[in-house]
């Protein structure tokens, strides 16, 4: 304790020496005089003293922690492993999903239909990230995809919304094993190396192929989804995207779900722990790694077209890199693997910045110091995978002992 | 001795890396039932041996072959580990390679993979066959932890496992892949004198029970001499020596590069 203290006494004298010149001398140019803003030096040192002490207070019990127990069992995970609260919780969650327009107004509903957007996104990146391990850096480039592709076909043939839904997904496939292929050596750095490659070519054929894409100025005056031929204002068509998003939610969390359970889900979190012993345990790795790649493509080509949908304008604008690092984020920050942790990841990150409009001159300052407290207290992510737990016949195991 | 079925037939393999002749037309027979040892000074080649046998490199030179009982003969030569694995050849890893995060159980199903068929679409509309097949992975599984007494640990993270644990983890995800030839590269390293003792019974035990034929490569010589016949003697990259354990143990070649210091004490 005492250690700590002088270190951070230590830590708080260096920030002032530092910050001297900035924070204690200021030039008055119009009365030609040196002001000696002392008070400010104070405020400096009794700042960064606390925030010193605060950081080593939280590290030194985080390693208490660790030594104690396992830390991947926190209070909240225990009662998500609860399998009875678990299903009264999301019983509840869908409720209140179905009755949040009915409450709140147009903006509310806007913001949450982008929020649950996200919510896909992160689902389908979990898969080749936080199952798989595969890096992708590009996962937006598949978003676009899904965009265009329902902007495109509506524009030039007027085919409607829901046609569109699964050959956007179909699209996200295809791409997912474009970029699969050329990459099923690659690991780790160089792999994220290419697949954000991949998503700045997206965005670059995008801008440039003016004839088949329209270039920078974008697609405009796409369709909305369209209910029986009824005519809808714009209340009401809000209102009807939240709900098909809410349904597409349910839909990719129960695929996802029963994916990660599956042959096939294990397959992918065994090449993520080990390629070579993945191998050598007779998976084919080629096959698994397209197959991530593919169906992790599939969500965002999906949620693509509804995006193209809700906002009846896109352009390339809308696919940069940032939205990959945002959606790459979510998955980190919710907990690579665990679905319900992408889920509150994708709120946390998408519905936190509209609610804090006051302060969005430094949001990514929050944005960067939230991401680098997470990995040093908490790196497994707000919610970490839970294991499934299976059911084996113990009975014999008994007897023979008896 | 009746003449026992040939299962692994290895000839003349060679493994070169640019210039460096890693192994050097070293030719090798496995017979079903027996414990074959492959034992050398370190950087002899044996794992360079073992990694071309089962996919992992593609060998320069030589033949592997495979002679399934009742099946025709397959050649090894190019063909990918995965491959390798569903005709019948599992392998451990010298350096632990267990599936950290997973569980103990998940390990060993993770073994059952190539010899499951659940594919994307029938995962996700989990019909009554797939949530049979489910089930038939995890039993198994779960009979094969009780095989190599790992039983009550089954829900536990494997990184969590003592050392010794973990090896016997290896040994049974291996063997959930349901092969004839089992390859054992260092299964005792950095173990203590008892672990040895029981992977010892292990070994003998599988062999003896569930009729897989055993390659292992090994540095822990009392356990080699006990359960292994026949012995193969790299060294440099070439094999200088087969025949019994007393046949190894009075072959002056061997005891040359190898065993010089037992047969001094």
């Amino acid at each position: 304790m005492m250690k700590d203290f002088k270190q951070s006494i230590l830590v708080s004298i260096w920030f002032v020496f530092l910050t001297f010149p900035l924070m204690a001398v200021r030039v008055n140019t119009t009365e030609q005089v040196v002001e000696w803003r002392w008070m400010s030096m104070v405020w400096v040192a009794i700042a960064t003293f606390s925030l010193s002490y605060a950081w080593r207070y939280l590290l030194a019990r985080k390693q208490a922690k660790k030594n104690e127990e396992d830390i991947s069992h926190g209070k909240l995970q225990l009662l998500m492993e609860d399998m009875g609260f678990r299903y009264k919780a999301m019983g509840l969650l869908l409720l209140l999903a179905l009755i949040f327009p009915l409450v709140f107004d147009t903006y509310q509903n806007t913001i949450m239909i982008s929020a649950l957007i996200y919510v896909v996104l992160g689902l389908g990146l979990n898969i080749s990230v936080g199952l798989a391990g595969l890096l992708d850096l590009g996962y937006v480039a598949f978003f676009a995809v899904g965009a265009y592709s329902y902007a495109l076909l509506n524009h030039h043939f007027g085919i409607g919304f829901w046609s569109i839904l699964p050959v956007g997904g179909i699209f996200g496939c295809l791409f997912g094993v474009i970029l699969g292929f050329p990459i099923l050596r690659l690991r780790g750095d160089y792999l994220a190396i290419v697949t954000l490659g991949f998503g700045m070519i997206i965005k670059v054929v995008l801008e440039n192929w003016s004839d088949f894409t329209f270039g920078p100025s974008g697609i405009a005056n796409i369709d909305k989804p369209g209910l029986f031929g009824m005519d809808m204002n714009i209340d009401s068509s809000t209102t009807y995207i939240y709900y098909i998003m809410i349904a597409l939610v349910v839909f990719t969390i129960l695929i996802t779900n029963r994916l990660k359970n599956s042959r096939i889900g294990r397959a992918w979190i065994a090449l993520r722990e080990d390629e070579i012993a993945c191998v050598a345990m007779g998976i084919d790795m080629a096959r698994t790694k397209l197959s991530a790649y593919a169906l992790g493509a599939f969500w965002a080509g999906m949620v693509g077209v509804l995006f193209a949908a809700k906002t009846t304008f896109i352009n390339p604008a809308s696919f940069t890199f940032m939205e990959s690092a945002i959606i790459l984020s979510i998955v980190v920050l919710g907990g690579m693997g665990s679905i319900l942790g992408v889920i509150l990841g994708a709120f946390i990150l998408i519905l936190l910045p509209e609610y804090l409009r006051a302060f969005s001159e430094y949001r990514m300052l929050a944005f960067g110091a939230a991401m680098v407290l997470m990995m040093i207290f908490r790196p497994q992510g707000i919610i970490s995978n839970i294991r499934t737990k299976y059911e084996y016949k113990k009975l014999t195991e008994e007897t023979e002992h008896g | 001795m009746a003449e026992k079925h040939k299962l692994l037939e290895v000839k003349g393999l060679t493994m070169d890396f640019g210039g460096l002749r890693a192994v050097d037309s070293v030719s090798l027979e496995v017979h079903e039932g027996e414990i074959a040892a492959l034992i050398g000074p370190n950087g002899a080649g044996k794992t360079t041996f073992f990694n071309c046998v089962t996919g992992i490199y593609n060998p320069t030179k030589g033949d592997i072959l495979l002679h399934p009982k009742g099946l025709p003969t397959r050649r090894l030569n190019g063909l990918k580990p995965n491959k390798v694995t569903e005709m019948g050849l599992a392998r451990t890893f010298q350096n632990i390679r267990l599936f950290s995060d997973m569980t103990v159980l998940e390990n060993v199903m993770i073994g059952r993979h190539c010899r499951t068929s659940a594919g994307i679409f029938r995962s996700i509309i989990r019909d009554k066959g797939v949530r049979k097949e489910e089930q038939e992975i995890v039993e198994t599984s779960y009979q094969l932890l009780k095989k190599v007494g790992l039983a009550e640990s089954a829900n536990e993270f494997a990184k969590n496992l003592p050392y010794g644990a973990q090896r016997r983890l290896e040994i049974a995800r291996a063997m959930a892949t349901e092969p004839f030839l089992l390859l054992l590269d260092e299964p005792a390293a950095g173990m203590n004198p008892q672990e040895t003792g029981d992977l010892d019974q292990l070994i003998c035990k599988i062999s003896e029970e569930e009729q897989i034929a055993i390659l292992l490569i090994e540095h822990d010589m009392k356990l080699v001499m006990n359960i292994s016949n026949p012995i193969y003697v790299m060294e440099y990259g070439k094999k200088i020596a087969e025949g019994s354990p007393q046949q190894i143990k009075d072959h002056p070649k061997v005891i040359e590069a190898y065993l010089g210091e037992e047969t001094d004490a």
